[in-house]
């Protein structure tokens, strides 16, 4: 039985601290002109810089440094006027030089900041992250590990390397440790790497898709004895893929130090790997023994000194900060703040602004995307945005529902059926021969039946109580399966009823 | 002084995963420390108005557009790889010794 959260943050303070890996969307590589193609067939995108071939010789990518210095400004850090890189040196097959070109004492942005919110059951809170650095480096390789238990390292009987992302450029985002978050830890964890997704994104320097790895997360936790100021022993959890998984990452860690702490035991320093299924946190190689990166200046790459015009140019074409944007469609859309909350935490707001774009009205999208769609998110426990049920669907199934040509029912069995994969709306509609009942004809048989099988109600609503034929427009729409516009309904019954 | 000691050898050959004799150790630490050594001479030969450089030549800020240029063919990628399999460099199982 495991330690109750609650019981954690009675006793304990956690200390956050989070690094996140931007893979950089440029055409090549940070070093070299090989593609970047996500998916590509292995080894199809490698080269003598690449695979680190005698000779080669690496040349710095302007568009990386472009994309970073933006990043750092967006961020509100420093731009260092002189920085470089260096050999991280490790031994480990997922770089094939023996090293990886990173920036160890000399980052190329220092000191920024970023501000989140998040909304808990007392209001929306505020809380400053402060970015320590943010450094160049190129990602590694991928590797499959065979044999034993399958893509895992341990029991592999050996692995296969395929150096198609080895090479592409990266960007890392260290935070300072972020104090004072109490409870609310997993959530502003979470809240963080949303806010820097969004800048990201805003930025277009990459195209943050945490699922294909091109954004990743490592959330360091440790815990403190509240009121002690004797940092405890943290522990650096890999593979957080979701921002979902970010905050349960979080979470989990708290409780597993808690519960060790509790027993007298201590924390391992060590890089743990956070497993989707369970949500718990597996030890990873214990760094103690791993680490020994003998850092030293890149001899084969000249010192970056960027000319404080350019910056300039980059900063003033800088685009509107997310928070502001978030703002203005808040006023354009004219929706509360905790309704914008929701679609912040439901992580809907970009989907519903593109299915506004796409010509639905704010409030409408807004319902369908945290409403049905979020639902059957829900249910299958993956984020709204990932279920196959694109801006364009739902823009189209409130355009019918506004002409009328769907009921608000009828066009959920549509967005069921569109995410079960059978099609886009206008074929669903076909295929099933979804027509909502307008025919008054129609209409009104099926409301003839509803009153002889419930004449009392009919009576009432004939004398006056018109709120009583709610059963029986109920019952009209059962009968017509749903199909029937329920305003048509409710028209035609109460001047059939003399009302 | 720079300097290596034993352990330091032993355990770099650790990692880089080189079976190495109790000779062998030996021989390396002060083969090595005496390489160390002498590169730490060169140090003392620069005032304290020299900072330390990285690179002989005054160069600073070399670009490369971002263009892609044709890659290798995956066979000749390969080709020099001591082992390959599924189109891919087959190595020796990774960590074994920390499972
Ligand atoms: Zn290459």
């Amino acid at each position: 039985m495991s330690l109750k959260y609650e019981d954690v943050i009675a006793k304990y303070e956690p200390v956050l601290g989070l690094e996140v890996h931007v893979e950089l969307g440029t055409a090549s590589k940070m070093f070299c002109g090989c593609n970047t193609i996500f998916g590509a067939e292995p080894n199809t995108q490698t080269c003598p810089v690449c695979l680190g071939l005698p000779g080669a010789l690496p040349v710095v990518n302007e568009k990386a440094i472009e994309y970073t210095i933006m990043i750092g400004l967006a961020l509100n850090c420093s731009i260092a006027p002189f920085s470089r890189f260096a050999r991280k040196n490790y031994f480990y097959p997922d770089m094939p030089k023996n090293f990886q070109t990173s920036q160890y004492d000399e980052p190329i942005c220092v000191n920024g900041f970023l501000d989140v919110e998040i909304d808990s059951n007392e209001g929306i809170k505020k809380f400053r992250v402060e970015v320590e650095r943010v450094h160049m480096e190129e990602d590694t390789g991928k590797s499959l590990h065979v044999g034993g238990a399958t893509g895992r390292i341990h029991g592999a009987d050996y692995s296969l390397l395929d150096y198609n992302r080895a090479g592409i450029p990266l960007v890392e985002i260290v935070t300072k440790i972020v104090p004072g978050t109490g409870k609310y830890a997993p959530e502003v964890a979470r809240a963080y790497v949303a806010e820097l997704r969004d800048i990201l994104r805003s930025l277009n320097v990459s195209d943050v898709k945490m699922e294909q790895g091109s954004l990743r997360c490592d959330a360091n936790v440790s815990l403190r004895l509240i009121g002690s100021d004797v940092l405890g022993t943290r522990s650096e959890t890999k593979n957080v893929n979701s921002l979902r998984s970010v905050e349960r990452a979080v979470r989990g860690e708290m409780i597993r130090h808690a519960e060790l702490l509790n027993k007298g035991e201590r924390v391992v320093q060590e890089t743990r790997h956070f497993q989707e299924d369970t949500g718990l946190t597996r030890s990873g190689r214990s760094k103690e023994q791993a680490e020994d990166y003998r850092y030293f200046p890149e001899p084969d790459l000249v010192p970056i000194v960027p000319d404080a015009t350019w910056i300039e140019t980059m900063r003033a074409a800088l685009p509107e900060k997310p928070s502001i944007h978030r703002k203005r469609l808040q006023e354009a859309w004219a929706v509360p703040d905790k309704e914008m909350a929701s679609m912040i935490n439901a992580d809907v707001l970009e989907i519903v602004e593109a299915t506004v774009i796409l010509g639905a009205d704010p409030t409408k999208a807004r319902g369908w995307w945290l409403g049905e769609i979020a639902r059957i998110a829900n249910e299958k426990e993956v984020a709204a945005t990932d279920l196959p049920i694109t801006p364009k669907d739902v823009a189209e199934i409130v355009a019918l529902v506004a002409t009328g040509d769907l009921t608000d029912k009828l066009a959920r069995q549509v967005i069921e059926a569109v995410i079960a994969g059978e099609g886009r709306p206008s074929e669903v509609i076909e295929k099933r021969g979804i027509k909502v009942v307008s025919d008054d004809g129609a209409l009104m048989a099926a409301i003839k039946k509803a009153i002889s099988t419930q004449p009392d109600v009919a009576e009432k609503v004939r004398g006056g109580n018109v709120p009583a034929a709610g059963a029986l427009i109920g019952a009209v729409m059962k009968e017509t399966k749903g199909q029937a516009d329920a305003a048509k309904v409710r028209e035609l019954l109460l001047k059939h009823l003399g009302q | 002084m720079a300097g290596i000691s034993r352990d330091d050898v032993a355990n770099l050959a650790r990692l880089a995963r080189i079976d190495m004799t109790p000779a062998e150790l030996d021989h390396l630490a002060s083969e090595l420390g005496v390489i160390l050594n002498a590169v730490a001479r060169v140090q003392e030969v620069a005032g304290q108005n020299v900072p330390p450089t990285s690179h002989p030549l005054p160069l600073q800020n070399v670009y490369r557009k971002d263009e892609v240029v044709p890659s290798l063919t995956p066979e000749a990628a390969l080709s020099a790889a001591p082992a390959s399999e599924a189109q891919r460099f087959k190595v020796p199982k990774i960590l074994g010794e920390e499972a």
